[in-house]
Parts: C-alpha cells; sequence; structure tokens
C-alpha cells in the first residue's frame, strides 16, 4: 500500500507538492522559516492568528489550508505552540557551513538540556542523525508546549521532525 | 418542589455554555450533573483544540472547562448541583432528581438535555477481559486518575479520539502503542497521526483485532489484516504483546431522559446512531424540550459548547426575555460558526446529516 | 502505575494518603481518588468475577456507566468503583457473582 498521510500518518511526497506552507529552497538558504505541514482541510486557523509578521494567511472559511508568505516570515517560532495539530516547524539553514537549525515542539517529559547530545528523529521516529539541543524553552502562552531547536546536519535538516524521547 | 425557568441536564461543554448564556439572560437556571464536578468530557482532553482562533482554538481542553466554571460560579442566577442525577421525567415540566440523598421535584419552564453520549464496543473473543477498556475510560484513568493501567497499548479504532489517546498514552509514560485500524485510512485527522507517528506508535491500516487473550488481565492479542468488508485475510494472523487494549469506536448519543418523554428519533450513523429529531434553534419534537451537544448527534466539543448557547438563546427568546431582533442576530452568528465548525473534508458529512434533520424536524414542528 | 509527573499536568499531590483494605489486605491510596485509581495503581485489575461463568471484569467505561467495576465496599455491593471516592479504612472486596450484602465474609 502506498504510504502516505491517510495510509501511514506520513505525509508523502507527492503531498508534499500541494502544501501551501513549504517555503522555496531560494528562502530557505536566506535564514530561518517556517515550514506548515498541514495539508488537510480542517476547521483551524491559530496559526494565523499566532503570527506576529501575518505571514501565515488562512482567512475564510478556517478549512482552507494555510498558506505562508515566505517574505513576511523571518523564522521567529511564535507559530509552532499555537498549532493543535503540532504540524509547524522552523528550519535554519545559514546556522553554519556544516549544521543547520530545526525547530519542532515537544510535550514529554524529561525535557532535553541544552547543549545535551540526543538522536534526531524523522516523520516515522526513526534516528536519522545525532543532534545537539541548541536550545530549549517554554513560554507562559505556549502553555507547556516546549520549542526545542536541535544542530543537525545540513544534510538531514529536511527529514528531522523530533527527537527520541529521552524515556526510552 | 424546586421552581425554575431552565433545568439543565448535564454539565458538560454543552450544559455549562448553555447555562452560562441563560444565567446572563437573567433567567433562573438549574444546571445538574451526576459527577463530582462540572466539565463533562472536558477535563481529559489536555491537548490543545482545533477551531476558530477566536474562540479558544489553540487552548488546551481543560483550561477551556476551567475557565467556564469559574464563569459560571460567579452568575447568581445559575445554581449548580453536583452529584445529583435527573432520573426521571415526570411531563415536560417536572423531572425528579437525585440530590442529596433525596428525590427533589423540579418545577422548570423549560429543559436543555445535555446528556453527552457514551462510547460504543467492539465484540471479539476475550474482550470482557479487565484491560480491554473503551478509548475514553483510558484517557479518564491517565489524565485524572492518573493512573496508567498498563505499559503497552493496543488502540484499536483511528477515528480522532483512537489518535489522541494515543498520544496522551504515551505523554502518561506509557512504552508503546500500536493502532489499527479496519478500514483502509486512517479516519481522524493527518496532523494527529503525524503527532503519534514521530514517536514510535505504529499505524496499521486495514488491520483489526481478532481476539484477546490474558490470564485474568490482557497479556496478548492476536491481529489480522482484513479485506474491504472487514472480514479477516486468512493466514495474516500474528500476536502482539500488550497490556492494555482501548476501544476507539465511535460514540452514541444518551438518550434516556428523551426516551421517557416521548421525543422522536431517527436513524443518523454519521452521528452515531439513534439521534432525537430537533430543529435549528435545538428544539426537539417535544414542546419546551431543547437538546445540545453529543446527545444530538456526537460531534466535539467545540461544536458542543455553540449548540449549548443556541438552545440557551433559543430558551431565553420563546420565555420573552429578550427581543426577536437579538435573538436572530445572535441565532444567526451561532449557526455561522456551526457551519465553520461543519465543513471541509471531516465536517461535510454531518453537516448534511444535520441538516436532514433539521428538515424532519420541519414536519414535527407543524404538530405541536 | 501512578502517573505522577506530566508534561502537561504537572505533578500530582500524594499528601492525602489513606489506609484501605482490598480482600483483606491493606493498601495504601490518595484520599478522594476513585477506588478504581488505587486499585489501578496497586495493579489490581480484576474487580468482581461473573455470576456463571466466574470470568474476571474490570474497569471499561471508568465514567460510571456501564457498571463492569463494581466492588462490595464497606458490606455495600454493587459499588460502581471508578465513580466512588476512597476513604480512609474502607473495606474493599472482590465481588461474586450478583454480591452480597455485608460482604463476601457475611455468607
Ligand atoms: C477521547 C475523546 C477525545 C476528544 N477530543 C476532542 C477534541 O480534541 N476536540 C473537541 O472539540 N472534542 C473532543 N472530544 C469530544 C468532546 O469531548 C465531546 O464532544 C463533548 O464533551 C460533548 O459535550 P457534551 O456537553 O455534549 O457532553 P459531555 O461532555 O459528555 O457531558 C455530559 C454530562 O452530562 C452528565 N449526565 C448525563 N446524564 C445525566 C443525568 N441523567 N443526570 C445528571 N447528569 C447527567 C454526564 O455525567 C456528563 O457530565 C473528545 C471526546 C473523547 C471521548
Ligand atoms: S516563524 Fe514567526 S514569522 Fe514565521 S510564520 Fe511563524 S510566527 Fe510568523
Ligand atoms: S494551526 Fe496547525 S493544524 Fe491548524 S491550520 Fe494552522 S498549521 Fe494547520
Ligand atoms: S467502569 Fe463502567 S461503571 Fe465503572
Amino acid at each position: 500500500m502506498e504510504e502516505n498521510l491517510k495510509t501511514c500518518g506520513v505525509i508523502s511526497s507527492d503531498e508534499f507538492k500541494n502544501c501551501k506552507g513549504w517555503p522555496s529552497e531560494e528562502r530557505f538558504s536566506k535564514g530561518p522559516v517556517a515550514i506548515l505541514e498541514c495539508i488537510e482541510e480542517i476547521p483551524c486557523n491559530p496559526c494565523e492568528c499566532s503570527c506576529p509578521k501575518g505571514a501565515i494567511y488562512v482567512g475564510h472559511p478556517i478549512t482552507n489550508l494555510p498558506t505562508l508568505d515566505e517574505s513576511k516570515c523571518v523564522g521567529c517560532k511564535s507559530c509552532i505552540a499555537s498549532c493543535p495539530g503540532l504540524a509547524i516547524f522552523v528550519e535554519d539553514h545559514t546556522f553554519s557551513d556544516k549544521e543547520a537549525l530545526v525547530s519542532f515542539p515537544f510535550e514529554f517529559i524529561p525535557y532535553p538540556k541544552k547543549g545535551e547530545k540526543v538522536s534526531a528523529v524523522n516523520r516515522k521516529s526513526e534516528v536519522v542523525c545525532p543532534a545537539v539541543v541548541h536550545d530549549i524553552y517554554c513560554t507562559k502562552s505556549n502553555d507547556a508546549t516546549m520549542i526545542v531547536t536541535l544542530r543537525v546536519d545540513k544534510e538531514y535538516v529536511h527529514q528531522v521532525r523530533s527527537c527520541k524521547m529521552l524515556g526510552d | 418542589m424546586f421552581e425554575v425557568d431552565l433545568l439543565i441536564v448535564g454539565a458538560g461543554p454543552a450544559g455549562l455554555c448553555a447555562a452560562l448564556e441563560a444565567g446572563q439572560e437573567g433567567l433562573s437556571v438549574l444546571l445538574v450533573d451526576e459527577n463530582a464536578k462540572p466539565g463533562g468530557q472536558l477535563f481529559k482532553q489536555i491537548h490543545k483544540f482545533f477551531g476558530s482562533e477566536m474562540h479558544k482554538a489553540g487552548t488546551r481542553g481543560f483550561r477551556i472547562g476551567e475557565n467556564l466554571v469559574r464563569e459560571i460560579a460567579e452568575c447568581p442566577n445559575i445554581t449548580l448541583w453536583l452529584n445529583s442525577v435527573v432520573f426521571s421525567a415526570i411531563d415536560q415540566n417536572h423531572f425528579e432528581v437525585v440530590h442529596n440523598c433525596s428525590v427533589q421535584v423540579i418545577n422548570t419552564k423549560k429543559v436543555i438535555v445535555a446528556t453527552g453520549a457514551i462510547e460504543k464496543g467492539l465484540v471479539f473473543p476475550g474482550w470482557t477481559l479487565p484491560g480491554v477498556m473503551g478509548a475514553g475510560a483510558l484517557q479518564t484513568m491517565i489524565n485524572i486518575n492518573r493512573v496508567r493501567p498498563g505499559n503497552k497499548l493496543l488502540m484499536v479504532g483511528s477515528g480522532n479520539v483512537g489518535l489522541i489517546v494515543s498520544y496522551q498514552f504515551l505523554q502518561a509514560g506509557g512504552e508503546s502503542v500500536i493502532l489499527v485500524e479496519a478500514a483502509n485510512r486512517i479516519g481522524g485527522y493527518g496532523v494527529h497521526a503525524s503527532k503519534i507517528r514521530r514517536y514510535g506508535t505504529n499505524i496499521i491500516t486495514g488491520c483489526s483485532v481478532e481476539s484477546v487473550s490474558g490470564n485474568g488481565k490482557v497479556e496478548s492479542a492476536i491481529l489480522a489484516k482484513v479485506d474491504d468488508k472487514f472480514q479477516t485475510i486468512k493466514g495474516t494472523q500474528w500476536e502482539e504483546k500488550v497490556d492494555i487494549v482501548a476501544i476507539a469506536a465511535g460514540l452514541y448519543p444518551l438518550m434516556e431522559l428523551l426516551r421517557q418523554l416521548g421525543c422522536e428519533f431517527t436513524m443518523c450513523p454519521p452521528l452515531g446512531g439513534w439521534v432525537p429529531v430537533h430543529d435549528e434553534r435545538m428544539e426537539t419534537s417535544l414542546n419546551g424540550i431543547f437538546i445540545a451537544g453529543d446527545v444530538s448527534g456526537a460531534e466535539e466539543a467545540s461544536t458542543a459548547m455553540e449548540e449549548g448557547r443556541l438552545a440557551a438563546w433559543s430558551v431565553t427568546y420563546d420565555l420573552a426575555k429578550c427581543t426577536k431582533n437579538k435573538y436572530e442576530s445572535v441565532r444567526i452568528d451561532i449557526t455561522k460558526r456551526l457551519e465553520a465548525l461543519r465543513s471541509g473534508p471531516y465536517g461535510i458529512a454531518r453537516k448534511n446529516a444535520k441538516d436532514s434533520i433539521y428538515a424532519i424536524a420541519k414536519n414535527f414542528s407543524k404538530l405541536r | 502505575m501512578r502517573v505522577i509527573a506530566h508534561p502537561i499536568l504537572g505533578n500530582i499531590n500524594q499528601d492525602n494518603e489513606v489506609t484501605v483494605y482490598v480482600d483483606g489486605k491493606e493498601m495504601r491510596g490518595i484520599e478522594g481518588e476513585p477506588i478504581a485509581a488505587m486499585l489501578a495503581a496497586n495493579k489490581i485489575y480484576t474487580h468482581r468475577l461473573t455470576k456463571k461463568r466466574h470470568e474476571p471484569r474490570g474497569i471499561f467505561c471508568a465514567i460510571g456507566r456501564c457498571t463492569d467495576c463494581v466492588m462490595i465496599v464497606d458490606g455495600i455491593p454493587n459499588v460502581r468503583t471508578c465513580v466512588t471516592p476512597l476513604k480512609e479504612g474502607m473495606v474493599i472486596e472482590t465481588q461474586h457473582g450478583v454480591g452480597h450484602w455485608g460482604g463476601e465474609k457475611s455468607v
């Protein structure tokens, strides 16, 4: 059976083509930017309201897919914790020659610590590469959703979507 | 005898919102719930809700509940009876409630029944073994009671409830989750499915549980691939060691009181099975008996809250406590919000189902 | 197993410990939690045995609807343990069939 969002919970490359929240490679090369991995018309719009730069558009009806205006996005990560689907990530390909940063929401304890070495996992929870926790924080309005930023080899950054739970 | 303008049965999201609107418009309200705490299913929803940002989307369910309960406490027109069961309907204006170990008769002008829904079971050899439970039951155990009745979960059903409770099981320290779905597609939102995939959950579509066994408690399950008609494909069985099996096979409305009253029902699979006939104002086939939330068709807390508000405004108008203009403008606003929640590929079946129920109700209103 | 720490809900308050008796054995629980929660925390999952086939039954709905979880509590049979708060000194017994007033010892 074809592996896609509806058969196994992982978005296929075909499905990504219709995603309106995936920035261009050119935009990635300029600095941190959000990725909205949200491809189904569900009634939802907190991401739109959370962006201080007005870079996310849902409009009416609220089942519209969220569209990213990559020229407005500054990669500030404010939108990550607002998303009930935990479907927003921020990548920064400009961190260094070899390494890139990837940020994602994280809601499991124990929390990884800044500087700690962890295993970066992909959308199917397979370990893709080692990573270092570059940052981890939570604001009051995030309401217990941690924002974790990992430093990973540039080659893998599009695959990394979380880190392995530390309880394992 | 206790006299009020409005009796609300059930203090889940629908009942709480109904009480607030009616109370704030000056009606005397008695809100009754059989549990020790108000909130219904809301307090076990620890995830952030979907919906429109204007209406608390992005806020965790239990926080929405906390706010509602606080507002209810501040409203002098609302009396809240907990640990109290509305067990019989004498007629459309008189109800019997067990409250403080005695039976009280309530004399009310109007009623909103917001009794919620019950989880459907699923029958297979071993389904009665301790450790097999409803997905909502598991959610109550881990998020409210704060005990995890096992470590390795088999979740049966991939609707939003199955997906969300699987995620919450992992948050509560569960070791592993296998999720099976008989259909060949995941039923709930893709984003919920993606969440649990990132943390090791195996989602297997076209697969079901054949039997469960164990000595006094679930120890293992036999899974099998199934065909389009959900029949086991021979020779595909395998065993998984699990110690909890949670069933997320949907919910159906809890309508005992409405049956006692003699409301009309209609069969409506997208909303959980038999549902009470009701119109756009949330009134049933009986004059003055309103419904809201899952009892009017199993949906979501977000729709339950809007229906509660709508029912409350209909009652307020019928009791001549607000003008027709005010009522119409509120009703149109709420209806728009409900339509937004019932749009898109996941909502449209529920929207059509509701519309067909409203159409049936049109015929009844002529009889009233 | 108790879920003591939780990423969203924080830590539980275990201050109000009580002692109760389950089929004669002394056990600890938290005051006010449902009896069923104390049992699960102590890894007890069978609440009753059915009348004819003596099959074990445990929690099924956890909200007081299905009656699968009933036990004899302080001599009263058919008490839904998933919604009955735990109190100091409670005597809780596995129920056989429809149960007996006064508890199993009285039979
Ligand atoms: C596992 C799970 C996950 C969910 N996730 C979401 C989600 O992410 N987003 C969302 O929007 N929705 C979600 N829902 C759905 C949502 O919880 C329900 O749709 C919502 O709670 C329905 O509200 P209600 O007020 O109609 O009923 P309920 O919340 O069920 O409340 C009904 C109340 O009435 C009481 N009652 C019943 N009969 C009587 C009586 N005779 N006398 C006195 N009291 C009585 C009950 O005890 C209960 O407290 C989820 C549901 C489940 C089970
Ligand atoms: S990262 Fe910041 S600027 Fe970019 S979309 Fe998210 S909130 Fe807006
Ligand atoms: S908040 Fe998340 S799930 Fe909702 S529309 Fe935005 S990206 Fe999609
Ligand atoms: S588990 Fe259903 S009544 Fe207690």
